[in-house]
C-alpha cells in the first residue's frame, strides 16, 4: 500500500517546552488512522504539523521529516497554501463561516483558490460535497441561510462538506465529534466509513470505542510521544507497550 | 493574528499595503503636530512663556497672552464636570440597578442619542431655549438675593454666561460618563453585590458598599473622560459664554474659551493673531492630549473594554 | 430576626428615588431639545428651504440648498479615501499588528481620537486652505479626514478582533491564501460591525461645524467646484442663529431640525444594522 504520510523524526516545540518527541510514522492511503491519548499529549499538535497549521502559531518550532507524497512539507519550499488544499481539515468546534449561507459555505474555498467558477460549475461541486458530507438531503431546501442557522451536527458535516470541496487527498479531523451529541456523532461516523474510499483520513480522538469503531490504524500517543502504533484490532486487544494497556484499561487518563 | 512572515508574495505585498495605511494614519498623526508646532512658531517666539499668564488680547497693539481663554476653558469644563458627574453616576446606577427590565434598553439608547445631536444644535438650543430659561428662573433671581453678597452670583446678568456654557457643556459629556461608570458599574462581580444582599443591607447599602469599594477608581477615570470632552467642546460653548476675553469671579459673568477664540477669530487673522491662535490651539491638544492620556490610563486597569479607548 | 430600621428603609426609598431622578434628569434634554427643534423648527420647514439659495434678510423663500449640496459633498469627498486608509489601517492593527509601528499608530488613533475638532479645522486651513490661497471643499474634507479615520480605524481594528480565530484556521485550511482570508473572511465576518462604525462616523463628520469655520468657510451661493468656499448644514445653522434676525433664526432651527433628522436617521440606521445581524 502507499503512504501518504512518511513522518521522519518529528520533534516540536513550544518556544523551550518540547510538545513532540522524536515521532516516526507512516499513513496509508486510503486509511483511517485514529490518534489517540489523554489530553495534552501532543495528538492535536502532532496533526497541526501534517497541514502546517501551525505556521499560525508563534513560537511553534518543529524539527524533522514530514514525507507528503514523498515531498519534505516543512521544506522552505513548500507553500502552505498548495498544501492545505491538497490536506483539508475539520475543526473540533463547527466553524462555518458566520456570514455566510450554506452554499457560499462549502463554495467559498473554490471560489477563493483562484479559477472564475460558474455559478452552476459551483452549484456541481457544491451538491456533490454536500452529498459526500450526507448533508445535502437535509440542506438543499435552505443552501441560502445562513451556515451557523444549521444544527451543531449538520455544521459539522457543513465543514466536511466545505472541505471536501476543495478536493482534498486528506482529511485531517481534529476532534470532529466532541462538541456533538451521539446522534450527529453516528452519523459523522457513518460518514468517515464511507469516506475512507476516496480519501486518506486522520482522526484525532480521545475516545477509545471511537477508535476502535472507526480507524484501521491507532497510533497512541503519551506526553508526545508516539508509544506504539498498530492495527486497530491490535492494540485493543493485545497491544505491545505497557503504557498503552493502562491506558485502554482505564488505568489512567 | 500570530505574525510569521509569509513567503507568499501576494500576502507579503497585502501586509505591506495595509502597513503603507497605517503608517499613513501615523503620518497624519505627527503632520498634525508639526503644523501646530511650527504655525504657532512666531507667537511662542515673541511671548514665550508668558504668553500662558498674559490676559491680552489686542489684535490692534499685537499683544496676545492666553490666560483668558485658558481660564474660560478650565472653570466651564469644571463645572461642566461637577454636574454631570453625579447625573450620569446617578443614572447610570438607576439604569443597572434599579430599573425594570424594560426600561434599561430606551434610557441608555436615549442618553446615547444624546451624545449624536451635533454641537452645533446644542448651541442653537443654548442660545434660544436654554439661555433665557437660566436667565429668569435662575440666574436673575440668584443675582438679586445672593448676587450683593456671593460674588459667584453677582450680576449684571446678560444671559450668555460661563454658568450658560457650563450647563450646556455638562448636558453633552453626560453620556460619555454615563456609558463609561455603566461599565465600571458592571465589573463588579455578582457574588459581592450579593454578600450585602445576604447579610441584610438594603439596595442602597449595597451600592454604597459595592461602588465605594470598587467603582471610585473607575468613576474617577470616567469623570476625567468627560473633562477631555469638555475641554475642547468647541460651538456650543462658543454660541453661549458670551465671547468676552475676561478673569470672572462670577457664574453669571460673559466668558471666552480657548475653543471659541479660534472658532471666532480664526478666518480672519493674520500674521501674529493667527499664529497666537495656533498657539492656543497647540496648548489645548497639549492639554486634551494629557487629559486623555490619564483617563485612559486609569481606565485600562479598571475596564477592559474598547469602547473606552475614547 | 431584626427588621429594617424605619430609617434605614427611607433612606433606601430617598435613595432610589434619586437615582430615578438623576436618570430622569439626563434624558430630559433630549426631550426639550427634540421638542424645540420641532416645534420651531417645523413651520419654517417647506420644499422651499430644502431647494431654494439663501436669500437676504426680507425676502421670503429662502432656504439651505446649498448647505445641503455642501455636506453632501464635503462628506462624501472625505469618505472616499478616508474609508479605504482607515479600514485598511485597523486591518493592519488587528491582522498584523505586532511590532513597533503598530503600537504607535495605535496611539495616534487614539490619541487623534480624543483632538478636539476645532483643531483639525487649524490642520485644514494650514496645509489646504493657505497652500491654495482660498478656502475650499478640499480643505474640509481634509479637516474631516483627521475626524473620521481614527473612530473607523478603531472600529474596524475592534471588530476585527471579534472575529474568532477558528473562523480564520477554517479559511486557511481550505487552502485559502493568507490576505484573501483576511480580505475575503474576516473582513466579510465582520462587516455590519465595520458598517455600522463608518455610518456613525460619517453622521459625526455630517454634523461638525467647528473644523469647517475656516476650511470651506460657508457660501451663500450655488459651488460648483470643490476649489471654492462651500456651504454646509451646520455652519448655516450656526451663522443663523448667531445673526441678529429673527426671521433668519426661525431658519436656524429648519436647518437644524433638517441636519438632525439626518443625522439620527443615520445613526439608528447604523445601530439596527449590527443589532440585526447579530
Amino acid at each position: 500500500m502507499n503512504n501518504v504520510f512518511e513522518i521522519r523524526d518529528l520533534s516540536g516545540w513550544f518556544g523551550d517546552n518540547q510538545v513532540l518527541k522524536n515521532i516516526h510514522m507512516d499513513i496509508a492511503q486510503y486509511t483511517v488512522t485514529s490518534v489517540m491519548g489523554p489530553s495534552g499529549c501532543g495528538k492535536s499538535t502532532f496533526i497541526r504539523c501534517l497541514n502546517r497549521m501551525h505556521d499560525m502559531t508563534p513560537g511553534f518550532r518543529t524539527t524533522g521529516e514530514i514525507l507528503f507524497d514523498g515531498v519534505n512539507i516543512n521544506s522552505e519550499a513548500i507553500d502552505p497554501v498548495t498544501l492545505r488544499r491538497k490536506v483539508g481539515m475539520v475543526f473540533q468546534q463547527p466553524n462555518p463561516f458566520p456570514r455566510m449561507s450554506v452554499f457560499e459555505n462549502v463554495a467559498v474555498g473554490l471560489r477563493l483558490n483562484g479559477k472564475n467558477w460558474s455559478r452552476n460549475g459551483l452549484a456541481e461541486v457544491v451538491e456533490k460535497s454536500l452529498g459526500m458530507a450526507a448533508l445535502w438531503e437535509e440542506v438543499k431546501d435552505k443552501l441560502d441561510s445562513p451556515g451557523v442557522s444549521l444544527s451543531g451536527g449538520q455544521q459539522q458535516r457543513l465543514c466536511i462538506a466545505r472541505a471536501l470541496a476543495v478536493e482534498p487527498e486528506v482529511l485531517l479531523m481534529d476532534e470532529p465529534c466532541s462538541a456533538l451529541d451521539p446522534v450527529s456523532t453516528a452519523k459523522i461516523e457513518e460518514l468517515i466509513e464511507v469516506l475512507r474510499e476516496k480519501y486518506t483520513i486522520v482522526v484525532v480522538t480521545h475516545n477509545m470505542q471511537q477508535a476502535a469503531r472507526i480507524s484501521n490504524n491507532v497510533a497512541f500517543f503519551l506526553l508526545g510521544e508516539l508509544i506504539e502504533m498498530d492495527k486497530s484490532g491490535k492494540i485493543f486487544t493485545n497491544p505491545s507497550d505497557k503504557r498503552t494497556e493502562e491506558y485502554i484499561t482505564g488505568r489512567f487518563g | 493574528m500570530p505574525k510569521k512572515v509569509s513567503k507568499n508574495p501576494k500576502d507579503r505585498a497585502f501586509e505591506a499595503l495595509s502597513a503603507f495605511f497605517a503608517a499613513m494614519v501615523l503620518t497624519l498623526g505627527l503632520l498634525l503636530l508639526l503644523v501646530l508646532l511650527y504655525e504657532s512658531l512666531p507667537a511662542l517666539r515673541k511671548f514665550g512663556a508668558g504668553f500662558i499668564v498674559s490676559q491680552a488680547w489686542n489684535p490692534v497693539e499685537k499683544e496676545f497672552g492666553a490666560l483668558s481663554f485658558i481660564y474660560g476653558t478650565v472653570i466651564t469644563s469644571f463645572l461642566a464636570i461637577l454636574l454631570a458627574v453625579p447625573l450620569s453616576v446617578g443614572a447610570a446606577i438607576f439604569i443597572n440597578d434599579f430599573a425594570p427590565q424594560w426600561l434599561k434598553k430606551p434610557v441608555s439608547l436615549l442618553a446615547e442619542l444624546l451624545a449624536a445631536i451635533p454641537s452645533v444644535i446644542y448651541g442653537l438650543w443654548g442660545i434660544f431655549v436654554l439661555v433665557p430659561m437660566l436667565r429668569s428662573a435662575f440666574m436673575k433671581p440668584m443675582a438679586k438675593y445672593f448676587g450683593w453678597w456671593i460674588p459667584l452670583f453677582k450680576g449684571p446678568v446678560y444671559g450668555p454666561s460661563v454658568l450658560a456654557a457650563s450647563v450646556l457643556l455638562s448636558i453633552m459629556i453626560v453620556p460619555f460618563i454615563l456609558s463609561v461608570s455603566r461599565e465600571v458599574l458592571a465589573t463588579v462581580p455578582v457574588r459581592q453585590k450579593e454578600a450585602v444582599l445576604a447579610i441584610g443591607g438594603t439596595r442602597w447599602e449595597m451600592i454604597r458598599i459595592v461602588v465605594g469599594q470598587h467603582c471610585i477608581p473607575g468613576i474617577f477615570g470616567a469623570t476625567v473622560l468627560g473633562l477631555g470632552r469638555a475641554l475642547g467642546e468647541t460651538m456650543a460653548v462658543t454660541m453661549v459664554i458670551g465671547n468676552r476675553p475676561d478673569i470672572f469671579y462670577s457664574l453669571f459673568h460673559q466668558g471666552y474659551s480657548m475653543a471659541a477664540v479660534i472658532a471666532n477669530e480664526f478666518a480672519e487673522a493674520a500674521d501674529l493673531q493667527l499664529s497666537s491662535l495656533i498657539l492656543i490651539g497647540l496648548l489645548l491638544f497639549i492639554l486634551t492630549f494629557l487629559v486623555n492620556l490619564a483617563a485612559k490610563w486609569i481606565l485600562s486597569n479598571l475596564v477592559k473594554n474598547t469602547s473606552l479607548r475614547n | 430576626m431584626n427588621t429594617l430600621s424605619f430609617r434605614r428603609k427611607a433612606i433606601d426609598t430617598g435613595m432610589r428615588w434619586a437615582f430615578c431622578l438623576c436618570a430622569f434628569l439626563v434624558i430630559l434634554p433630549l426631550f426639550m431639545i427634540f421638542f424645540d427643534l420641532v416645534s420651531k423648527g417645523a413651520k419654517e420647514l417647506q420644499w422651499s428651504l430644502l431647494t431654494n439659495l439663501p436669500r437676504p434678510v426680507g425676502e421670503e423663500g429662502g432656504g439651505i440648498a446649498n448647505g445641503i449640496l455642501g455636506s453632501f459633498v464635503i462628506t462624501l469627498l472625505t469618505m472616499i479615501w478616508s474609508v479605504p486608509i482607515a479600514v485598511m489601517c485597523g486591518i493592519y492593527l488587528a491582522e498584523y499588528g505586532k511590532g513597533r509601528l503598530a503600537s504607535a499608530v495605535r496611539f495616534t488613533v487614539d490619541s487623534l481620537a480624543g483632538v478636539p475638532s476645532i483643531i483639525m479645522g487649524i490642520f485644514g486651513y494650514t496645509l489646504v486652505v493657505l497652500p491654495m490661497k482660498r478656502f475650499s471643499a478640499w480643505a474640509g474634507a481634509a479637516a474631516l479626514t483627521m475626524i473620521f479615520v481614527p473612530i473607523v480605524a478603531r472600529t474596524t481594528e475592534d471588530m476585527l478582533r471579534t472575529v474568532s480565530q477558528p473562523v480564520r484556521e477554517a479559511a486557511l485550511a481550505l487552502g485559502i491564501e493568507r490576505w484573501k482570508t483576511t480580505l475575503y473572511i474576516v473582513l466579510r465576518t465582520a462587516q455590519a460591525g465595520i458598517l455600522t462604525g463608518i455610518l456613525l462616523a460619517m453622521a459625526r463628520i455630517l454634523g461638525e461645524t467647528a473644523p469647517l469655520l475656516f476650511t470651506i468657510l460657508g457660501n451663500q451661493f450655488w459651488q460648483t467646484r470643490l476649489d471654492q468656499p462651500t456651504a454646509a448644514m451646520p455652519l448655516q445653522v450656526f451663522s443663523y442663529a448667531i445673526s441678529p434676525y429673527k426671521e433668519w433664526h426661525d431658519k436656524a432651527w429648519a436647518a437644524a431640525l433638517v441636519l438632525i433628522t439626518l443625522v439620527l436617521f443615520i445613526n439608528i440606521g447604523a445601530r439596527r444594522l449590527t443589532r440585526e445581524k447579530r
